[in-house]
C-alpha cells in the first residue's frame, strides 16, 4: 500500500527511539560476561526446527536438567528459547544439549533483540484495532435499529449514543492515518492516507451535524467500520514487517560480535565495537576471524570460502593477511588488528549494501501504482459530485456536502488497504513455515517475475562441509591408519574423514604418541614407524587439484580426495525451479573441476568457475541488461555485490550477515528446497493481489454512481464496505 | 420502550469489559507467543499438577 510509505518513515524515526532505551542496549550476557560474578544470566538460543507442543516439552525439559538453569520458557511464534541461568551455564553447552536431543539450536545476542520484545507500535496499533472493533460492534447494534427503521426521538437517541461512542474512537484509532497524511501533505504529496482522513473527518463531522439536526442519515458507523477494517490492514502489514525485522535482528545476533583481546598477556572478552587497530586478538580453532589483521603467533589454516568461493582452506603462519568473516580451522592464532568494526573489509561492503537497499526501494510496489491513479481520482470525484448538487440544487451545501461525503466513505480503500497486506501476510506465513524469511516488504513481488536464477556455490549448494570420494581406491589399511590420525584433529577435513570411515564400519587402527601440528596435519606411531596425514608437502606428496588430504605411511603416500557435499534439496529445487521455465546459472569463485563436477551433478548446463567478485557483479548485471529479472542466491562476502544487484536475493541462513543483509529473503533450515515452492507462491500472491484490486475495483463501480446520484444509504456503504474486505481477505486465504 | 434505558447501557457496559480485558491482555503480554500458547494446552507435563 501506499501506506508502506509512510509506515517506513515511521519506522525510520522509530529507530532512534529503540536505541534511546539504554537498558535494553546494554547486552544481559554481555554484562555477564565482563562482570562475572551477575548471579542470573539470560541466554537466547534460536530453534529454527520446534514446531510443535512435543517440541516444546522435549526443549524445556532438556534444557532445565541442565544444572543451574532456573527457569526456561520456549516461544514457539519466534521460534526461540530464553534461558535464565548462573552465569557458568554456557551458550555452546546448551547447544550441546539441544543438539542431543535433536534440534538444531544457534545463540543469539539478547541485546540485539530486546528490541523486538518490546514492539510499541504493534502493540498500539494493536489497540487501536480493540478500541475500533468495540466501538464497530456497538454502533452496528445502534444503527441495524435505525436502518430497520427506527423513527423519531428514537432514532435520534441512537445517533447520538453512536456519535459518543464513534466520534472518540475516530479521533483515538484515527491517528496513525490522520498522522501520515499530514506528513504527506506537508510535503505536498497526495498519498492513500490523505482521502482516508478526509473520509473519517467528513463522516464524522457531517454525522454530528446531522444529529443536531435531526436528519436520517448519519455515517458513523461507516467511519469507525472504515477505521477498522484500514487498521486491520495496516496491522497485518506492520506485524509482516515486525516478523521480518526481528527476525533480521535474530540473524545478526546470531553472529554475537565479541573478540577474544590479549591485554598484557590477559585474555579479556570485548565487544567487537570496542576492538581497536593495534590490538592483539586470539581467535581459536573453529572461530571466525572478528578483524581484519596480520597473524603475529601460531600457525593454522583458514577457510576463506565466504569470501573468495575457494573451497580448499589456506595455510596461514606469522605475517599472513587474515580479513574479517575467515575461519579459522586448526591451531590457535593471535592477530595484530589492522582495522576493526567499520573500517573491516567485511564492513566496507555494508556501504555497497546501502546502495543496493535505496535502488530497491525505488521499485514501485503495485499497490503504490494503484494508489497513484487512485488517490486523485477519488478526490476529483469527490469534489465534482459536491460541485455538480451545488449547482443543480441551486446551492444546498448540506446537500452537497452529503453526497461529496458518501462517494468518499464509499470510495474509501477498505479493500485496497486489505488487498496487499492479506496477501502478503498469507504468502509470507507460508513460507516462514516452510523455512524461508520474507525480510523485504517488496521481495515478494519482485520474486514473482524473476526468469534467470544465479547460484554460487560453495555454501550455497554446497554444504561446505566435504565428503571424501576415493575411499575404494584405498586399502583398508590405509583407511584404519587414516581414520585413527584423524581423530586427533577438529580440521573439517579429518572430521569428514572419520565420519566417514565410521559410517563404513572401519575402525580407526592403533596409533599412538597422537600429536597435531597445526597449519599441517596431525602425525602418531603406527607399528613402530611415523605416519602423518595432512597437507601435500609435509606428507611427501604430489598434491592433486582437488580438495585432498594426504597419508604418508611406510615411506609410500596417497590422497584422500574429498568433494562439498550438496546441500539437502538442491536436486528438487533446480528441478523444480526448470519445471518453472527459469534459465538457471551456476557462477562460483572455486576452481574449474570442482565446479564441473558439481554442476554435472545437479544438471546445471550454464556455469562459471573462478569467477571474482567484480565478475559475478557483471554477470548480474549483464543479464539484468538484457531485460532479465535474476534471482542471486549465495551466501559469501564474493557474493554480496551480486546479491544486491540481483532483482531480488537469497542467501542461507548460515551466510555472513553482509551478505544476509543485501538478500532480500533468508532461508532459515538447511533444506534448500523451499525455493521452488517460493517462486510458485510469489507468483501466486501476486496473482491474488492483482484480483483483490480488481475486487475491490468492483464494488466500487457498483457502488460509486449511486453514491454520485445521491442514493447511496449509510446501510449500502456499510455492506459495500464489509463485503468487500471480507472477499478480498478470503480470496487471500485461498493461496496454496 | 422504557426497557431501552435498561439493555442500552447494559450492552455498552458488556462490551466495555470485554475492551477492559482485551486492553489488559495487551499490557500482560499475552499475545506474545500465540503458537507456543495453543500447543502449550496439548502438553502433558503439568496436568497432575499445576506448575511449580
Amino acid at each position: 500500500m501506499t501506506i508502506a510509505g509512510p509506515i517506513q518513515q515511521e519506522f525510520e524515526v522509530e529507530q532512534p527511539g529503540m536505541a534511546a532505551c539504554p537498558a535494553c542496549v546494554v547486552t544481559p550476557s554481555a554484562v555477564a560476561l565482563a562482570a562475572g560474578a551477575e548471579a542470573h544470566a539470560r541466554l537466547m538460543l534460536s530453534l529454527p526446527t520446534a514446531h510443535c507442543a512435543a517440541c516444546i516439552s522435549t526443549v524445556e525439559q532438556a534444557v532445565q536438567a541442565v544444572p543451574g538453569v532456573d527457569s526456561v520458557r520456549v516461544n514457539l511464534t519466534m521460534k526461540r528459547v530464553s534461558v535464565e541461568a548462573s552465569p557458568d551455564v554456557t551458550a555452546p553447552q546448551l547447544i550441546e544439549v539441544l543438539n542431543g536431543v535433536g534440534y538444531e539450536a544457534h545463540e543469539l545476542d539478547p541485546g540485539l533483540l530486546s528490541a523486538t520484545e518490546t514492539d510499541r507500535q504493534g502493540r498500539e496499533l494493536l489497540m487501536r484495532l480493540g478500541v475500533a472493533f468495540f466501538s464497530m460492534m456497538n454502533v452496528m447494534l445502534l444503527s441495524v435499529a435505525v436502518w430497520s427503521g427506527a423513527e423519531g426521538a428514537t432514532r435520534d437517541m441512537f445517533h447520538w449514543i453512536s456519535g459518543m461512542i464513534a466520534i472518540p474512537t475516530v479521533i483515538f484509532a484515527g491517528q496513525p492515518f490522520f498522522k501520515s497524511a499530514w506528513a504527506a501533505l506537508r510535503v505536498g504529496r497526495l498519498g492513500m492516507d490523505v482521502p482516508i482522513s478526509l473520509a473519517l473527518i467528513l463522516a464524522s463531522s457531517i454525522s454530528l451535524f446531522e444529529t443536531i439536526k435531526s436528519g436520517h442519515h448519519a455515517y458513523f458507523d461507516a467511519a469507525v467500520m472504515l477505521c477498522f477494517f484500514l487498521l486491520l490492514g495496516r496491522y497485518l502489514d506492520h506485524r509482516t514487517r515486525a516478523v521480518a525485522r526481528s527476525a533480521a535482528e535474530e540473524l545478526a545476533a546470531l553472529e554475537v560480535p565479541r573478540a577474544v583481546v590479549l591485554v598484557d598477556g590477559e585474555e579479556v572478552v570485548r565487544p567487537i565495537s570496542e576492538v581497536i587497530a593495534g590490538d592483539l586478538v586470539r581467535v581459536r580453532p573453529g572461530g571466525r576471524m572478528p578483524v581484519d589483521g596480520v597473524v603475529t603467533d601460531g600457525a593454522s589454516e583458514v577457510d576463506r570460502s565466504l569470501l573468495t568461493g575457494e573451497s580448499l582452506p589456506v595455510f596461514a603462519g606469522v605475517g599472513t593477511v587474515v580479513s574479517a568473516g575467515e575461519v579459522n580451522l586448526t591451531g590457535p592464532l593471535v592477530l595484530r588488528v589492522t582495522a576493526a568494526g567499520r573500517d573491516s573489509s567485511l564492513h566496507r561492503m555494508a556501504d555497497l549494501v546501502a546502495v543496493a537497499e535505496s535502488a530497491k526501494t525505488k521499485y514501485t510496489t503495485l499497490a503504490e501504482r494503484a494508489a497513484s491513479w487512485y488517490s486523485p481520482l477519488v478526490h476529483l470525484m469527490s469534489f465534482s459530485a459536491f460541485g455538480f448538487w451545488m449547482w443543480k440544487t441551486g446551492g444546498d451545501v448540506r446537500f452537497a456536502v452529503n453526497i461529496s461525503a458518501a462517494v468518499l466513505i464509499i470510495t474509501c480503500p477498505c479493500a485496497l488497504g486489505l488487498a496487499v497486506p492479506a496477501v502478503v501476510t498469507a504468502a509470507s506465513g507460508k513460507l516462514f513455515r516452510k523455512g524461508l524469511l520474507i525480510k523485504h516488504g517488496t521481495a515478494l513481488e519482485r520474486l514473482s517475475q524473476v526468469d534467470t536464477v544465479v547460484f554460487d556455490k560453495t555454501g550455497t549448494l554446497t554444504m561446505g562441509a566435504p565428503e571424501p570420494t576415493n575411499f575404494a581406491d584405498h586399502p583398508r589399511a590405509a583407511i584404519e591408519v587414516a581414520a585413527a590420525l584423524a581423530a586427533g584433529s577438529s580440521h573439517p577435513l579429518a572430521v569428514a574423514l572419520a565420519d566417514a570411515a565410521r559410517a563404513q564400519g572401519i575402525a580407526a587402527a592403533e596409533v599412538g604418541d597422537l600429536h597435531e601440528v597445526p597449519g599441517y596435519g596431525v602425525a602418531g606411531v603406527w607399528k613402530g614407524q611415523v605416519v602423518r596425514l595432512g597437507r601435500a608437502a609435509w606428507c611427501g606428496a604430489e598434491p592433486l587439484d582437488v580438495t585432498a588430504t594426504y597419508l604418508s605411511a611406510g615411506g609410500s603416500s596417497r590422497a584422500f580426495a574429498f568433494a562439498d557435499r550438496i546441500r539437502p534439496g538442491a536436486e528438487s529445487a533446480i528441478a523444480a525451479l526448470k519445471a518453472q521455465g527459469k534459465h538457471i546459472r551456476l557462477i562460483s569463485g572455486d576452481a574449474e573441476g570442482a565446479v564441473a563436477n558439481l554442476a554435472a551433478r545437479l544438471g546445471i548446463e550454464d556455469w562459471i568457475a573462478g569467477a571474482l567478485p567484480a565478475e559475478k557483479v557483471a554477470l548480474v548485471r549483464e543479464l539484468t541488461g538484457a531485460g532479465r529479472k535474476v534471482l542471486m542466491v549465495g551466501d559469501g562476502l564474493n557474493d554480496t555485490a551480486a546479491l544486491a544487484a540481483a532483482h531480488v536475493s537469497i542467501s542461507p541462513a548460515t551466510a555472513l550477515d553482509a551478505a544476509r543483509t543485501a538478500s532480500d529473503i533468508v532461508l532459515l533450515g538447511q533444506d534448500m528446497a523451499p525455493i521452488g515452492d517460493a517462486t510458485r507462491i510469489a507468483r501466486q500472491a501476486t496473482r491474488r493481489m492483482i484480483e483483490n484490486f480488481g475486487i475491490s475495483a468492483a464494488y466500487n463501480v457498483i457502488a460509486v454512481p449511486l453514491a454520485l446520484v445521491g442514493s447511496a444509504t449509510p446501510l449500502a456503504a456499510a455492506l459495500a464496505m464489509s463485503l468487500s474486505s471480507i472477499t478480498v481477505s478470503l480470496n487471500a486465504l485461498r493461496l496454496k | 420502550m422504557e426497557i431501552l434505558s435498561i439493555l442500552i447501557p447494559v450492552s455498552l457496559i458488556l462490551g466495555g469489559f470485554g475492551l477492559v480485558a482485551f486492553i489488559w491482555a495487551m499490557k500482560t503480554k499475552q499475545f506474545d507467543d500465540p503458537t507456543g500458547d495453543a500447543n502449550r494446552i496439548l502438553m502433558k507435563d503439568w496436568d497432575d499438577k499445576p506448575k511449580p
